[in-house]
């Protein structure tokens, strides 16, 4: 064999490794590139925990009925009760409506949770505005105490015609240890 | 310079024999081997051992499905059977196979000496059975092995897992680093040590499939050990990829899995291409029809097959633009590969058949591979894929094409080149048995799946209702018909390397390409001058 080979085959070699450790990035690249892709299409259902304003100018578009159903979910091992009082309402696009949510904490000690919104079908995402929302703070709630949970919204008249139904899903969690390791001192108050 | 001291010469002479004579015997001749034909028998008859794990485990499985309730396994043993089940065949049977036949052939195919890296070919094989040891010891750990499925879709790998997962990650880690090392030296080789004259479109179709496949294996295994590594961080290290608590997303991970995911089916089928596509000349006596339109074929697959992972997702709530998007994309892949089928039915048209049993094999492949394939039509389009998904409709469908097709292919591979690797021929008449027994079994096990599936009975459940009773047991015998047939195969492969008449260098009188023109067995090192090829 000459030398002629080898060195071809080092700088294959080196291509070869280079499209590994790139692909092997570019797994990692696919998760900020599919929240930026998601959050602009307002495909994956993820919905907004920042309050937005109403539009005093917007039309109601009164020829449309929208129907809004509401439910809910405990995170595995979080000891709480946690349910929709309105199971559901219907509202013209462009409307202030309102919801109510109910949690109870059963456990013997404080815990601080937090609400995931989520809206199925997906390309109702963008159309979903909430200017009133539980799920914008983490929720301290004492042992065995109960808590109503307010929810403001209106749907944009721009809705997609084809849809008619939008399903809100509230998935709570217990965010207390992550609170805990930001503010130490509420520990003093889960104690007490 | 005449009175050369006779000692002297005496030593040249023992280092250059030793360097062309047979190699050293026992245990440490298979560990330091750098020959690509031992490298090629080590992962054959590795994939063969875990081809043989793998089915005892569907065994079990369908032993559980053989009546309605519990019969032998509890529900999580039954899970981690399916699990191990899939991921033995998908990386332990069927990619060590088409490797092991890479490295046996592409040499012998090019005119090459060896495989160009022969060091890290060594490493890229003896890495592989620590990888299988690390998952199947998960087997016996407290907690149990992986039970999530083989694709391990986040929670229930990250959030409801046994601690074995990390086991689990760590030898899927170390299968894709041995997969991408074997992909890069197939790629090397092909690059740089074909045979002088050798012009890409003169290559055999198999170092062209190969070729591919290597290709897809660099570009997604390493997407693979990135998802992995994510299900690893999210359980043990704290990280929300997968985690909606923690701002991340589930089906994120499906997205990334099956970037990684379709790809990969492709690896395990287009290698089975080019198996065919030498096998079905040679006993047609024809020369392939449509040779570049072949190639061109399996570039097209091999491209699209990146911009279709959406469809093992339709009912993921999708926006309707992507389903349309990845439904056609899908449906496009049947026009390549309808141009395949066709290309072997026209090679076949007017040729002057024989029926031995490596083109029994092949005839079946045709046949079977294109049942699958279209079942997987059906699974394409979106609405009716509502109704399939995740029922034995697809259980079905992916066992038409990876068993009657990709192993079928490997087991018509075997048979062709046999001869060539042993140097003996083998009993047509046990390979036969071999054919019937597991051409008849695999239909009575696959194909009542797809009535079972349309009738809603889901997959992954040890336990159904009462009207899928009567399918079930069939399918089970099936099943274990086509398990004990494969045992004809073992014992086959076991009488022609001990002996038998022996094979001249083309024992097939239609077969074309370099590896004929060797002896049969080749010499140890064959090729050491490159072969002229006009």
């Amino acid at each position: 064999m000459t030398k002629a080979p080898m060195s071809n085959n080092k700088k294959l070699m080196i291509y070869l490794v280079c499209g590994c450790i790139g692909m092997f990035g570019f797994g990692f690249a696919l998760v900020p590139l599919y929240n930026v892709m998601c959050k602009q299409l307002g495909i994956n259902g993820h919905s907004s925990n920042l309050p937005e304003k109403y539009k005093r100018e917007l039309v109601v578009d009164k020829s449309r009925n929208i129907r809004v159903e509401f439910v809910t979910q405990i995170h595995p091992g979080l000891p709480y009760d946690f349910g929709a009082i309105t199971k559901e309402v219907t509202v013209h696009p462009g409307e202030l409506a309102h919801a109510q949510f109910y949690a109870k904490n059963n456990s013997n000690h404080l815990i601080v949770s937090q609400a995931i919104p989520s809206i199925s079908p997906g390309q109702g995402t963008l159309y979903f505005h909430k200017t009133e929302c539980f799920c914008f703070t983490q929720q301290p709630l004492k042992p065995q105490t109960k808590a109503d949970l307010p929810v403001v919204f209106f749907i944009d008249p721009a809705l997609p015609k084809e849809i008619h139904t939008i399903t809100l899903s509230y998935t709570l969690y217990d965010v207390t240890k992550a609170v805990l390791a930001v503010h130490p001192e509420v520990a003093k108050q889960i104690e007490s | 310079m005449t009175t050369l001291n006779p000692e002297m010469s005496a030593t040249i002479n023992s280092t250059s024999h030793e360097h062309h004579h047979m190699p050293p015997r026992g245990m440490m001749r298979w560990l330091k081997t750098t020959n690509h034909k031992d490298i090629g028998t080590l992962y054959l008859w590795f994939s063969f051992i875990m081809f043989l794990i793998g089915g005892c485990m569907a065994m079990l499985i369908r032993v559980e499905l053989f009546e309605p309730g519990k019969v032998i396994l509890d529900p999580n043993l039954f899970n981690q059977m399916t699990t191990v089940h899939g991921l033995i065949m998908v990386f332990g049977a069927v990619m060590p196979a088409f490797t092991g036949l890479a490295n046996w052939l592409i040499p012998l195919m090019i005119g090459a000496p060896d495989m160009a890296l022969p060091r890290m070919n060594n490493w890229s094989f003896w890495i592989l059975p620590f990888a299988f040891s690390i998952l199947l010891s998960t087997l016996f750990m407290p907690g149990g092995g992986p039970n999530f499925g083989w694709t391990f879709y986040a929670p229930l790998s990250t959030h409801y897992s046994s601690d074995s997962t990390a086991l689990f990650v760590f030898s899927i880690h170390i299968m894709g680093i041995s997969s991408i090392m074997g992909a890069m030296n197939v790629i090397v080789t092909i690059f740089n040590l074909r045979a002088p004259g050798m012009k890409w479109m003169n290559l055999p179709l198999f170092v062209w499939t190969w070729l591919i496949t290597a290709f897809l294996l660099i570009a997604v295994m390493p997407v693979l050990a990135g998802v992995v590594t994510m299900v690893l961080t999210d359980k043990f290290f704290g990280t929300s990829f997968f985690d909606a608590a923690g701002g991340g997303d589930p089906v994120m991970f499906q997205h990334i899995f099956w970037f990684f995911g379709h790809p990969e089916v492709y690896i395990m089928i287009l290698p089975a291409f080019g198996i065919i596509s030498s096998i079905i000349p040679a006993f047609s006596r024809k020369k392939l029809f449509g040779y570049s339109s072949m190639v061109y074929a399996t570039v097209s697959i091999a491209v699209l097959s990146f911009i279709v992972w959406g469809h093992h997702m339709f009912t993921t709530g999708m926006p309707l633009f992507s389903e349309l998007f990845f439904m056609y994309c899908t449906m496009i892949i049947a026009v390549p590969t309808g141009v395949k089928v066709f290309n072997w039915v026209a090679t076949m048209w007017r040729g002057s058949l024989s029926f031995e049993p490596p083109m029994l094999f092949a005839i079946a492949f045709v046949i079977l591979f294109t049942i699958g394939g279209f079942s997987g039509l059906m699974l394409a389009i979106t609405p009716a894929d509502f109704q399939y998904h995740n029922t034995y409709f697809v259980v079905a469908h992916f066992h038409y094409v990876l068993v009657t097709g990709a192993v079928f292919a490997i087991m018509a591979a075997a048979y062709y080149w046999l001869p060539k690797w042993t140097g003996h021929m083998y009993s047509f008449k046990l390979a036969n048995w071999h054919f019937w027994c597991s051409v008849i079994s695999v239909n009575v096990l696959f194909f009542p799946m797809h009535f079972l599936g349309l009738a809603g009975m889901p997959r992954r459940i040890p336990d159904y209702a009462l009207q899928f009773a009567n399918l079930n047991k069939i399918v089970s015998l099936g099943g274990f018909a086509f398990g004990l047939s494969q045992l004809l195969f073992f014992a086959l492969v076991i009488k022609c390397i001990r002996g038998g008449e022996s094979a001249p260098a083309k024992p097939w009188d239609g077969a074309e390409g370099l590896e004929w023109t060797l002896p049969s067995p080749p010499p140890y090192h064959s090729f050491t001058t490159p072969p002229e090829v006009e």
